[in-house]
């Protein structure tokens, strides 16, 4: 359908960069989800490709065409916002008919169009209906079947879930997903649930204080996070991080002391010259092994228990004062106050430079698992 | 003390049966409220049908209908009403167009936006009589006024505004004073338009004329019956303009009916025509009011 390409993307509100240099190329029909903290400039970089934002410098492109200077509506592109921002005094029918009646659409081929999109949206029994009279989730229904009948080449969404309840907000997800494999159109998506992200993203855009942190696939991004930013913010509940030093490192194995005194090999590679800087240990909550172990043991009180039904969490305090998640699966009979030991793997460890920058790794968790 | 404790007693009766107490409570209210406006209502009607000119005291008691009469076929009467409908309706006109027009542009990012918005509004806050005499005076007046002077400055003869055109130049007048109202109502419902709102209309391939048409219109159709419906209850009693301008005249070309009850009860001393004229104003704002009511509620049920 549409390639977009964004080239050294840069926005400037008043002296201060909000976007500083974004170059990103996006596949016809991918999925493109931005994530990051609040106020990286996720809604303003999708601003930008809508046209609602100037680009400050830099070259965006659509199919390879320079769109800088085009309108928004001359973009080929559909919105759908947060707020719905459905038209108030319009019903459903005539709110998907807006943008086609400009487009000086025949009237029997709006119609034709509407009613099809109605159907796959579940909305034929609502065109009446005006959108104060509809649920959340009809409306956004509504809203994004407005952006569907346009037939656009690019879809953009501004976290177009975060107004709806966790159970609609799951089904809304699916649908979406479902939606975006029939229609094969290129679609944006910004969020801030890292849920979203993984789930439907074909490519994941770590943001951060308007830079790319790091692009790539939901599962590379979760077993290779290229720093410490990143590794914190995918996955849930959030990777652990222990301090330590490098001991020994070696093309196979990096060992390290966390603060505590125990030792822990890592499968990671490195140069010699790291012994004795000062690394973060990085480890995910559903990586670490209950029951004692000869390699990379690691013990602590239990403070807190959450049960999840089908896992529980684990807060557990280690000698030196660090607080853990564990993720193990069920209620293991483990209570509040118990000692545990439980194991780091040494292919499921990730470690991070003073910069915060990912140490290479050898083998993927995914294969060793 | 003893009131205090028939208070208590009346309230523990409220509680459990009728609220006849309550009404007892109210009943003060009540009664100045009807007083208030009852008794001037009451009277007005009964001179409205009593000979009684403070000139001529021989003529006096039951007149019937004759004052009412003697009114409707008056043709300054039907004048004064016409007038009245010309003021109205220019005036909302006016207002209204205009309002709408300057609120959308106020919403615009421009340079002193701060200061002209309170320029805009500040005609509102001039006295009615001021504002009238600044007109004749200062602007409009045929030797001394700030158009004339213009007008001779580039060589051409200036108009008697309020001499040739009186009507005209009342209403532009009285617009002056309600544009800022209908600006300042207008200008806040503008911006409580949602900004995704016209900027879905943007992406919809919407230009600036389908988006005032389409969103910001309909967007601003409730605070527009708003205006018109305050406004018309205002504009139907205009008094102060008309004196201190026109005087209602020449003639009658500039009187309307609040001007003409004006010029009978105490230009006339005709106590009973102004009294039948009074009646037959709180008939027509009734039924204007009975309109607009409807027309705002339709409005406001969406
Ligand atoms: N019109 C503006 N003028 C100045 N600064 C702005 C403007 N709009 C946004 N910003 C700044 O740009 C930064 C990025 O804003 P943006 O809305 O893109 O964040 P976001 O990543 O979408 O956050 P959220 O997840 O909260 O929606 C913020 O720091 C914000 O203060
Ligand atoms: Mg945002």
């Amino acid at each position: 359908m549409a390639t977009v390409e964004l080239k050294n993307i840069r926005k400037t509100y008043t002296s201060e960069e909000i976007i500083k240099g974004v170059d990103l190329s996006i596949e016809s029909k991918e999925f493109v989800v931005f994530v990051g903290p609040s106020g990286c400039g996720k809604s303003t970089l999708l601003r930008m490709i809508a046209g609602l934002e100037d680009i400050s410098s830099g070259d965006l492109l659509i199919d390879g065409r320079r769109v800088n200077d085009l309108a928004p509506a001359e973009r080929g592109l559909a919105m759908v916002f947060q707020s719905y921002a459905l038209y108030p005094h319009m019903n459903v029918y005539q709110n998907m008919e807006f943008g086609l009646k400009l487009a000086k659409t025949p009237e029997a081929e709006r119609r034709e169009k509407i009613l099809a999109v109605a159907q796959t949206l579940q909305l034929e029994n609502y065109l009446k209906h005006k959108p104060g009279q509809l649920s959340g989730g009809q409306r956004q229904r509504v809203a994004i079947g407005r952006a569907i009948v346009r037939n656009p080449k690019v879809f953009l969404f501004d976290e177009p879930l975060s107004n709806l309840d966790a159970s609609l907000r799951g089904q809304m997800r699916v649908e979406l997903a479902t939606l975006h494999r029939r229609l094969g159109a290129t679609t944006i998506y910004v969020t801030h649930d890292q849920i979203e992200a993984m789930t439907m993203a074909d490519k994941i855009v770590v943001l951060q204080k308007g830079i790319v942190e790091q692009v790539g696939s939901p599962l590379e991004l979760y077993d290779h996070p290229r720093n410490l930013f990143v590794a914190k913010f995918i996955g849930s509940p959030p990777m652990n991080f222990l301090p330590g030093t490098v001991i020994a490192a070696s093309e196979e194995q990096v060992r390290v002391r966390l603060a505590s005194g125990q030792e822990i090999a890592v499968a990671a590679g490195s140069a010699q010259d790291l012994v004795g800087a000062g690394v973060t240990l990085g480890v995910r909550p559903e990586h670490i092994r209950l029951g004692d172990s000869v390699e990379n043991r690691g013990s602590g009180q239990v403070e807190l228990v959450e049960y999840l039904g089908s896992a529980a969490h684990l807060h557990v305090r280690m000698q030196d004062g660090a607080l853990l998640v564990i993720q193990t699966e069920g209620g293991v009979g483990v209570h509040a106050d118990d000692a545990v030991t439980f194991s780091f793997p040494a292919e499921r460890c990730h470690l991070f430079n003073s910069e915060g920058v990912a140490l290479h790794r050898r083998s993927s968790g995914r294969m060793a698992a | 003390m003893s009131a205090v404790t028939t208070a208590s007693q009346h309230h523990r009766k409220a509680a459990i049966g009728a609220g006849a107490s309550g009404a007892l409570m109210l009943a003060p209210a009540v009664f100045v409220l009807l007083v208030w406006s009852v008794v001037p209502l009451v009277l007005t009607l009964w001179y409205s049908f009593q000979n009684y000119n403070l000139v001529d005291p021989t003529l006096h008691g039951f007149a019937g209908v004759n004052n009412y009469w003697y009114l409707l076929s008056d043709p300054d009467f039907l004048q004064s009403l016409l007038n009245t409908a010309i003021l109205v309706i220019g005036v909302l006109v006016i207002s209204v167009g205009g309002g709408t027009l300057l609120a959308v542009l106020y919403d615009q990012e421009f340079v002193g936006r701060g200061v002209a918005r309170v320029l805009v509004i500040s005609p509102f806050f001039v006295m009615p009589t001021v504002s009238a005499l600044l007109w004749k005076n200062l602007m409009l007046h045929p030797i001394y006024g700030v158009y004339s002077w213009m007008m001779r400055a580039v060589g051409l003869t200036p108009i008697d505004w309020l001499q040739r055109f009186p009507m005209l130049t009342v209403m532009m007048i009285v617009a002056w004073e309600w544009l800022p109202f209908a600006v300042l109502i207008l200008l806040t419902a503008v911006q409580s338009l949602d900004a995704e709102q016209k900027e879905a209309a943007l992406l919809d391939g919407a230009g600036p004329v389908a988006r005032f048409f389409h969103i910001v219109l309909p967007h601003l159709s409730r605070a527009i019956a708003v205006v018109v419906m305050i406004e018309t209850i205002y504009l139907l009693t205009i008094f102060a303009e008309i004196m201190v301008t026109t005087a209602g005249g020449p003639g009658v070309a500039s009187t309307n009916l609040a001007y003409l009850i004006y010029s009978r009860a105490l230009l006339q001393f005709d106590v009973g025509g102004a009294s039948a004229g009074g009646v037959i104003a709180i008939v027509i704002a009734n039924i204007a009011a009975a309109f607009l009511v409807r027309a705002v509620a339709r409005h406001l049920e969406v």
